[in-house]
């Protein structure tokens, strides 16, 4: 029995090794819909101003979790890509910071919707909605800029440099700038507590359904949409041709 | 470099500062201090596209290929900061000093005013020579810098913009001088940047 992990110990046979692949896939959905079930019919504290609505939190925070993690993701693939060019590197790189731009952009209607409704405006130039949608339009320009270049490995290159440079300014416009100013939003210095008094049945679904829910939905769209990639890539390239 | 190869471009942003002022002093006459502000911002910002941006640009490719062989990477890039960050603050001093003799001097502290000026200037032209390096390896041009240029720059100039708050009131609000660091950090993590990422935009 030496050599055997203990998953490979009770999955022995072929069929189990289908389930290895994918128990994280029915962990996500079984994660969201825990969060959708307990997230809208769960029991929520009842709060001034925000009453119901901090049942987006599951919504909201937890995009801004995904879209961090993916684009975290793509800028690794992205360094990897620079120190050793491999084309393969570069469509991971490239499917993760679209999941995360798809989930960023998610976060901002999300966020606004809630702004709606408890600060009593859907865009009120607040400094963090300012901030948010500043490293979404720099983002957007990453692919627009890839798009733009029609050689592939230039555009693989050039993309990797850019998509750095987007990550490096993520922390400025999201993470540094919106907590220097004052700010309606939790974080800010208007004085708007978020989480030092969260209930700890929001808390369970927050941090064990919402968080890794989402997150698991991101990685797998990203993976099947890198599959699509390669699968597109090999049916007009054979793999001895590239370098 | 390019501006003392030819001089024509040179002069042409300095006619371009001179015009573009004087056509604003003539359509707003001597705004108050938050349309002053604004609009010397907005003018550093087209400045910076004009003068910095061509900076790859209109470098021919032979002549770029000369700098490759006697010149390194690194070298090069901190070069074209440097010489940038230069010309972006001799041209935003030009028009300082248009913009208070033309529209007028709404300020309480000059001096800080100049100082938050040449930072602004040196700012914006990081960022700039950088995208510019970028949209000439892209052999895309004036458009792309446009699309890839403007989200970087609105955190730099609103943070300007803030920051420019000091030079025009008396009472000094608290965070005022963070941001001025903020801005500083923001500007040697642009500099890393181009520094580490730029040889890998020259090799070709």
């Amino acid at each position: 029995m030496e050599g055997l992990t203990p998953i490979t110990y009770l999955c022995p046979s072929k069929k189990n090794a289908m389930l290895r692949q994918t128990w994280w896939k029915i962990l996500c959905v079984l994660l969201l819909a825990y969060t959708v079930i307990a997230g809208f019919l769960g029991a929520v504290p009842a709060k001034p101003i925000v009453n119901e609505s901090i049942r987006n939190l599951y919504f909201h925070v937890a995009m801004w979790f995904a879209m961090m993690i993916f684009l975290s993701v793509s800028v690794v693939y992205a360094v990897r890509y620079l120190r050793k060019p491999n084309h393969k590197d570069d469509i991971y790189s490239v499917e993760y910071a679209k999941v995360g731009i798809v989930f960023g952009t998610l976060g901002i209607i999300t966020g606004s919707e809630w702004a709606g409704y408890t600060w009593g405006a859907f865009w009120s130039n607040d400094p963090k909605q300012l901030g948010a949608i500043i490293a979404m339009l720099i983002y957007y320009a990453y692919l627009v800029f890839r798009n733009g270049i029609p050689d592939m490995d230039k555009r693989a290159r050039l993309g990797a440099v850019y998509n750095i440079f987007a990550f490096a300014m993520l922390f400025p416009t999201i993470w540094i700038l919106p907590r220097m100013v004052e700010s309606l939003h939790p974080g800010g210095m208007g004085g708007n507590p978020a989480f030092k008094d969260l209930d700890p049945q929001m808390a369970m679904v927050w941090l064990v359904g919402a968080i890794p829910g989402w997150s698991l939905l991101g990685a797998w769209i990203a993976t099947l949409r890198i599959r699509l990639s390669l699968l597109a890539e090999r049916s007009y390239a054979s793999p001895k041709d590239r370098h | 470099m390019l501006e003392v190869r030819q001089q024509y471009t040179f002069y042409g942003i300095l006619l371009y500062v001179t015009a573009t002022i004087f056509v604003l002093y003539l359509a707003m006459g001597q705004p108050e201090g938050p349309v002053w502000k604004g609009l010397f911002w907005m003018i550093q910002l087209f400045i910076c596209v004009n003068a910095v941006a061509k900076s790859f640009l209109q470098e021919g490719r032979g002549r770029l290929l000369y700098f490759y062989t006697i010149a390194g990477a690194r070298d090069f890039i901190l070069s074209k900061l440097l010489f940038n960050a230069l010309l972006m603050i001799l041209m935003s001093g030009v028009s300082l000093v248009l913009f208070l003799f033309m529209l007028g001097d709404p300020m309480g502290h000059e001096g800080w005013f100049v100082l938050i000026t040449c930072l602004g200037g040196v700012s914006l032209s990081l960022v700039f020579t950088f995208l510019s390096a970028l949209a000439a390896r892209a052999q895309q041009g004036a458009p792309l810098m446009a699309i890839l240029g403007f989200p970087l720059v609105i955190p730099q100039l609103l943070l300007l913009n803030r920051i420019s708050t000091i030079a025009f009131e008396d009472v000094l609000q608290g965070g005022l001088g963070w941001m001025l660091w903020i801005m500083t950090g923001l500007d040697l993590l642009l500099i890393v940047l181009a520094i580490i990422l730029f040889p890998f935009l020259w090799k070709d």
